[in-house]
């Protein structure tokens, strides 16, 4: 079990630093996608199985999906998508620095987190019945009784998320015209008035 | 899947972070919005695998229900996100997000 958690770690570093530093959108996807794959493997090795296959199912199934729409989607528009790997070409060093720094304080944190024996914790087994701690019906039950609410607004934000969606991309021209076909609009308009006025 | 975990929580930890700050850099270093949107992504998923790895440990359910909805919660995101990407390529045929100065269209 130890030998495959490292094994997992490596992966998802690899996969991670792959993600960031592809040369095309879609080779980012396909980085990501076995990001999350081994993402799911190691939720399963934490107990918890439906989050695994959540995982599975939202991020794979329908975020990269999405992803890779987006990409075809532009892809195919009049620019080329050739967009180069550095955001600042003399920013590298400072970003790379400040995220290192950052990265320094956050471990450095961390360890004495683990350190002190409360939040460490120990790793007990499960007790009780195999594999009911993580289940469905141990997730569903708490899902359902005593975080409700947060599950109905989970609701509430993704019908925020399609209304947002549809303003955003949605096809304006049917309710708002351009001016230039309002301007057709007017010379028809026009065109109609005059051509009742000569009969 | 029962029984001890293989590593110790402080492995955890360190796995989440640095998966969390490959994300920080991605959004630092790249100029590709889809590319800073998967980054965030990963940022996510970091705090994601801490949750499962901490509510394993306490055996508290609470863990599983927040990491559920920030999955959800990363989906609008990325809808969202994705919306706007089509949006400003769709007035400027161009995607880089250093040449979108507003949000007007």
């Amino acid at each position: 079990m130890t030998a495959l958690w490292w094994l997992i770690a490596i992966v998802l570093i690899a996969t991670a630093v792959w993600t960031i530093s592809a040369s095309k959108p879609v080779y980012s996807v396909v980085a990501l996608l076995a990001h999350f794959l081994a993402l799911a493997v190691s939720y399963i090795m934490l107990s918890a199985e439906f989050l695994g296959v959540i995982q599975i199912v939202i991020y794979v199934g329908a975020i990269l999906v999405l992803f890779v729409f987006v990409i075809a989607l532009l892809s195919s528009g009049v620019a080329s998508f050739s967009v180069g790997p550095n955001r600042m070409k003399k920013g590298v060093w400072p970003a790379g620095i400040a995220v290192a720094v950052a990265f320094g304080l956050m471990t450095w944190k961390l360890a004495g987190v683990v350190a002190s024996p409360k939040v460490g914790g120990s790793l007990s087994t499960v007790p009780g019945t195999a594999g009911a701690f993580g289940s469905v019906a141990d997730f569903g039950k708490a899902l359902f009784t005593t975080y409700l609410l947060p599950f109905e607004i989970t609701a509430f934000v993704l019908m925020v998320a399609v209304i947002g969606v549809i303003l955003l991309a949605g096809d304006r021209s049917v309710h708002d015209p351009s001016p230039k076909r309002a301007a057709l609009v007017r010379r028809e308009m026009r065109e109609a008035i005059l051509r009742g006025g000569e009969e | 899947m029962s029984g001890a975990l293989p590593v110790a929580i402080g492995n955890y930890l360190g796995l989440s972070t640095a998966i969390f700050f490959i994300g920080v850099a991605g959004v630092l270093l790249r100029r590709n919005p889809l590319v800073m949107l998967m980054s965030i992504e990963l940022m996510w998923n970091a705090a994601n695998l801490l949750f499962l790895a901490y509510a394993r440990v306490w055996l508290n359910n609470a863990g599983h229900i927040f990491a559920f909805l920030v999955i959800t919660v990363a989906a609008a995101e990325a809808a969202i996100g994705l919306a706007i990407i089509v949006t400003v390529f769709r007035t400027r045929a161009n995607v880089d997000v250093d040449e979108v100065h507003a949000l007007r269209g």
